[in-house]
């Protein structure tokens, strides 16, 4: 069954159109990857499927869990398990990230019907999460992402995703910046979360993520469309050759 | 009416939850302010000579001042003869006999969440009830006294402790201090009176709940809190007014007087009717609050939670005169829709190794406009006195102001002045990405708020924090966007 159905989905910004009809089924429990070149739309996608009111949906249809998912509004998408790991996680001076961690948990668990978490749950549950990702605990006691490094808030997106256990989580180039452990710490944190029910969406650059995760789908993003879609060797291809000469066959 | 303004005046009444009138028999004067009338509110009173005699004297100061316009606030002249400057519930009982009292007016605070009889009263809190004019409960009476504590409506100490009020009124706040306080000495009505003895340690803590009920009607508290040598206090008020279309006045009158080793803990919970959201309507709240640190190693500490009044114009203060004395302001000041707030504090330090904390949080929603306006002097005899000033505002929206206008004035080389400040704001971004994790637009609002005010919060006594926390949150409803 397929957990997220775009079907012929056009999206503009500011009138300019960026996404020309995007056709895409993801079915429960696998991963896909969008790849492209810079500009292609591959984060207009996912911030749209996210609900950002910075894009505005021309045309086409959404399906989440079969549900209208472009009806919705953001937060209630994320209440029906949709999570975006941001390319660039907002700071928010001022509010302590234990804090932010434990509302939002608790929001989304009373939406599901789950009993809240007290301090002391969140702090247990927090404390495992915090060491799998490599994190140090102080990063708790800081505000949301202030003074946070690049690593450090990839990390804290995964760790919202770990302790928020979406149904389909976007990840948007929660690679770029990383170094090689990193990379690593965060692919196992992204592994981990992997079950017959949860899907994934990532957007990267690169094969390197994918070298530690094993994507079902490829597909490449390019001025707006899908022009190819493949298995993981498809990824390996592009990094080998570049888009170029999909561009060609694009024109050809 | 359309359903789309339907919808907006559902969403003021649930914003301001205290704005209900109670309809009650009362007797006021007709509008006017002159001589007579205060000889008569003087009268009414049964109030002694000196007493009417200072009102008067106040009066024929006032007469010979302007009013003071060097505050952000924007205003239409006030009209002082517009005003009844006295108001009372017709069936007022004895002080003090809460089983006379109107049941009408016990709902009324019922439903502000301030019960008044003593077992469903919060524990550990006596309160004052002052309705307009006249304070019409005072609670837990024999428990304090038993302590010797004296907590009653000021117009009763007058009578009943002359010598006390004689020795201590307007010792901090003279009645010729500023425009304001010059009305509220000529005209004052009640408000609270509070007395520790030496030494001891006030085993509740003291509150007074302040209620402007009839139009056109001004309300001046005068309220006077003495901590003798060693003694300490806790005390807070709150302020609630219905919604009307005309501004109301409030003049407000507060003097602290903290003997050596006293320490007198001083909070406020604001929420005067603000107007609504075109800026009309609103208590205009000019108010001089002052603590004189008297002694040595005495301690006053000011909280505040504004969030009501359409004019806020106030700025408790500290006079820290004996040695090693110790003065602090903890301030949270929301102005939206069109609220204006004009808040601080000074710290005047005299005496030697003298210390003051300053933190004061700003937060500006719709078209608000938030003024934070402090003094910290450091007088010739302080050495090594020492002041620490964080001021932070927070804007919400695009249409949102604040300014910060402090002052720091050293006459000691060996005195110490630090001053922080930050503006930051809330983006769209923050909110799409708390969005994004499920809140919805107010919550995530309401957290970034209070994350921004949490270092105040935790400052106010503990239930007061909690109901603080709502009130931030529900003030802010609708702001964004």
């Amino acid at each position: 069954m397929n957990l997220l159905e775009i079907r012929n989905l056009h999206v503009s910004v500011e009138d300019r159109p960026v996404l020309q009809g995007i056709d895409l089924a993801v079915p429960a429990g696998e991963m896909h990857v969008i790849m492209g070149p810079n500009g292609s739309g591959k984060s207009t996608l996912v911030q749209t499927l996210a609900g950002s009111e910075a894009y505005t949906v021309r045309e086409g249809q959404v399906l989440f869990a079969g549900e209208d998912l472009l009806a919705l509004k953001t937060e209630e998408r994320a209440q029906r398990g949709l999570f975006l790991a941001f390319q660039y996680p907002v700071e928010i001076p001022g509010l302590g990230n234990a804090l932010f961690l434990r509302t939002i948990v608790n929001a989304i668990r009373k939406t599901r019907g789950l009993p809240e978490w007290d301090a002391l749950d969140f702090l247990s549950r927090s404390r495992s999460a915090l060491e799998q990702m490599d994190m140090k605990p102080e990063l708790l006691e800081r505000s949301v992402n202030q003074g946070f490094s690049g690593g450090e808030k990839k990390r804290n997106e995964i760790l919202q995703m770990r302790l928020l256990e979406p149904r389909l989580a976007l990840l948007d180039e929660t690679d770029s910046g990383l170094d090689i452990d990193a990379l690593r710490t965060v692919a196992r944190g992204i592994e981990s979360m992997r079950d017959s029910q949860r899907s994934f969406l990532l957007v990267t650059h690169y094969q390197r993520m994918l070298d530690h995760l094993r994507p079902d789908r490829i597909h490449v993003l390019i001025q707006g469309r899908i022009v190819q879609s493949g298995d993981a060797d498809l990824a390996r291809m592009l990094e080998k050759r570049g888009y170029d000469w999909l561009l060609r066959e694009q024109r050809a | 009416m359309s359903t789309g303004s339907q919808n907006l005046e559902s969403l003021i009444q649930r914003n301001y939850t205290a704005g209900f009138v109670t309809d009650i028999e009362q007797e006021t004067f007709p509008p006017g302010l002159d001589e007579a009338m205060i000889q008569r509110l003087s009268a009414i009173k049964e109030e002694p000579g000196f007493m009417r005699d200072w009102r008067l004297a106040a009066f024929r100061g006032w007469q010979r001042m302007k009013e003071p316009h060097w505050s952000i606030a924007r205003y239409d002249p006030i009209d002082y003869q517009g005003f009844s400057y006295y108001a009372s519930p017709k069936s007022r009982p004895a002080a003090g006999a809460l089983e006379d009292i109107d049941p009408k007016l016990l709902e009324t605070y019922e439903k502000l969440g301030i019960p008044l009889h003593e077992r469903a009263a919060l524990a550990g809190v006596a309160v004052d009830a002052v309705f307009d004019s006249v304070s019409v409960a005072t609670t837990f009476r024999e428990t304090l006294a038993r302590a010797g504590v004296v907590f009653c409506p000021i117009s009763e100490a007058i009578r009943d402790y002359p010598e006390l009020v004689r020795a201590y009124l307007g010792s901090v706040v003279p009645p010729g201090d500023n425009f304001f306080a010059a009305l509220n000495s000529a005209v004052f009505t009640d408000g609270s009176f509070v007395y520790i003895p030496k030494g001891v340690r006030c085993p509740l803590e003291l509150s007074t709940y302040f209620r402007i009920n009839a139009a056109k009607t001004g309300q001046f508290e005068r309220t006077l809190i003495i901590a003798d040598e060693g003694a300490s206090v806790s005390y807070l008020e709150g302020c609630t007014a219905p919604m009307r279309d005309e501004n109301q006045l409030h003049a407000a009158v507060v003097e602290l007087v903290a003997l050596k080793d006293a320490e007198i803990r001083y909070a406020t919970v604001q929420n005067w009717y603000p107007g609504n959201e075109r800026g009309e309507g609103g208590i205009y709240n000019f108010v001089t609050k002052r603590g004189e640190c008297r002694g040595d190693r005495s301690h006053i500490s000011w909280v505040q939670v504004e969030t009501g009044s359409a004019i806020t114009w106030k700025y408790p203060s500290c006079v820290l005169r004996g040695n090693d004395s110790v003065g602090e302001f903890y301030s949270i000041a929301v102005a939206r829709n069109y609220q204006q707030a004009d808040t601080g504090t000074k710290m005047i330090h005299l005496g030697r190794r003298t210390r003051s904390t300053i933190l004061s949080k700003g937060i500006s929603a719709g078209h608000g406009h938030n003024a934070y306006r402090g003094l910290v002097r450091m007088g010739p005899a302080a050495q090594t006195a020492r002041n620490y000033t964080q001021c932070d505002s927070l804007l919400i929206g695009s249409d949102a102001r604040a300014d910060t206008f402090p002052v720091i004035e050293v006459e000691n080389a060996s005195a110490h002045a630090e001053h922080e400040a930050t503006t930051s704001k809330i983006s769209a971004d923050q909110l799409f990405y708390c969005r994004q994790r499920g809140l919805t637009e107010e919550e995530a609002t309401g957290l970034i708020v209070n994350g921004f005010c949490r270092d105040v919060l935790l400052k106010l006594p503990l239930e007061f924090a909690v109901e603080a926390q709502k009130l931030l949150s529900v003030t802010l409803e609708g702001a964004v966007g």
